[in-house]
Order: structure tokens, then sequence, then C-alpha cells
């Protein structure tokens, strides 16, 4: 009834419907859903996480947390190691461990390279024209020579590679 | 555990200066100093009238024929 009138307030924009609709069958309180808790969580950088990674523990579970309430030396190696899975997933190392996904990414990448690569070729073999006359070899040595005698880059570009007294490429 | 930010800040942070100085000085010495080398050398005998003789020879030049 509160939580009805609460939600009106709001403008029903806020809440999600069923959220709404369940809130009318119950006493007006509404069952936290799963992602709103606190979560475990294994990185490297979130050392405590906010919860214990198992939620509900079994009998024997809960037995052994009553007697981690006592002395811990009483408690055995296994008994330790069962309250420290009991805790947390993964230790660090089990955290840093690599996989080998690297090898099946650069598989992939190589492979559809390839892939691109044989049907650039084909594209240039089966549907592709002739290309244009500026590419033969009259017309780029045509070319070359008019960019020597305007001198272009006589610094460091063409016409600095170009021997003229000898009229030859220089060595 | 302890000073995981501070150790991982300690490594990148020398990483980061000394790539940067080396990328520095790699141009500086690979591209910089030949280049201003090269314009020297150009230009330390250089005779404008000679040049433009040659160019105007080969016919490039519209506004200075050849003949």
């Amino acid at each position: 009834m509160l939580a009805s009138r609460a939600f009106s307030l709001v403008g029903r924009r806020s809440i999600s419907t069923s959220l709404c609709l369940r809130a009318h069958g119950h006493a007006g309180v509404v069952k936290a859903e799963d992602y709103t808790l606190p979560a475990y969580v294994d990185r490297r950088d979130v050392p405590l996480p906010e919860v214990a990674f198992v939620r509900d523990l079994s009998a024997q579970q809960r037995a052994l947390k009553e007697k981690e309430k006592a002395s811990w030396s009483a408690l055995s190696v296994d008994e330790k190691v069962e309250l420290y899975r009991m805790k947390f997933n993964e230790t660090y190392a089990e955290m840093k461990k690599g996989t080998n996904e690297w090898k099946t990414i650069l598989g992939g990448v190589l492979f559809f390279l390839g892939l691109t690569g044989v049907i650039l070729i084909w594209q240039k073999h089966f549907m592709y024209g002739p290309i244009p006359q500026t590419f033969s070899e009259e017309w780029l040595s045509a070319q070359t020579k008019r960019m020597l005698d305007m001198r272009a880059n006589p610094v460091e570009g063409v016409s600095a590679q170009w021997d003229f007294d000898k009229n030859e490429w220089k060595k | 555990m302890r000073g995981l930010l501070a150790r991982r800040m300690k490594f990148h942070l020398l990483g980061a200066f000394v790539v940067s100085l080396g990328c520095a000085a790699l141009y500086k010495f690979g591209v910089a100093e030949p280049r201003k080398r090269a314009y020297a050398e150009f230009y330390r005998n250089y005779d404008p009238m000679k040049d433009f003789e040659a160019m105007k020879a080969s016919g490039v030049l519209e506004s200075a024929p050849a003949k």
C-alpha cells in the first residue's frame, strides 16, 4: 500500500514493471534481485571481495565455520584449505595464470588475412580491367626525366639521387 | 600484496620516460641531424643561375623557352 503510493510518486518509470506487479501481491516489499546485492569478484585489485564465494553453506561447511570460531591451531591443513575455498574462488596464482587464447586469436587473424588475400588475387585476375597507360615503362621514364629536368626535390629526393654530370643514377 | 599500485606505477613511469626520450633521441639523430646536414651540403656550393640555365635548356620552363 505504502509502496504503491511511493511508486506513483516516483512515476513508475524508474522501477521495472515486473517488480511493481510483484509488490502488489505481497506486503509491498520486493525481494532483492541478485544483481542488486554485493557480489563476489575475482580481481587482482580487489583482494577482499564484499561477500564470500560460497553463499549457501552445506551442513558440513556450517559445522566447519563453527569450528573456525575456536582456536585456529585446532584446524587441520585440509580444513583450512576448505575454509579458504569457501571464501575465495581462485587464488591469486590461479587468477594471474595466462591462457592459450593468444594462439587462437593469432591463428584467426592470419587465417582471415589469408582469405582476404585470396579474394584480392581473384579480383585482380578475374574482375579488374587494365591499368592506366600512365603506368607503362615509356610513360614512367618520360615522367622521371621531366622531374629530373625540373630539379624536383634536389636536396634529399629524386634529383639528389641523379648524377647530372654523368647522366646516370648515383651509386 | 602491498604497494601493488606503487610498484606498477614506478615500473610504468620509468618505462614511459625511457621510451619517450628514446624516441626523441632516435628521431633527432636519425632524421633531424642528417636532414640538416643534407641541406647544408646542398647549399654550400649552390649556384642558382647555373641551375636555372640547366632547367631552361631542358625546356620545362614555359616562360623561358630553350632557344
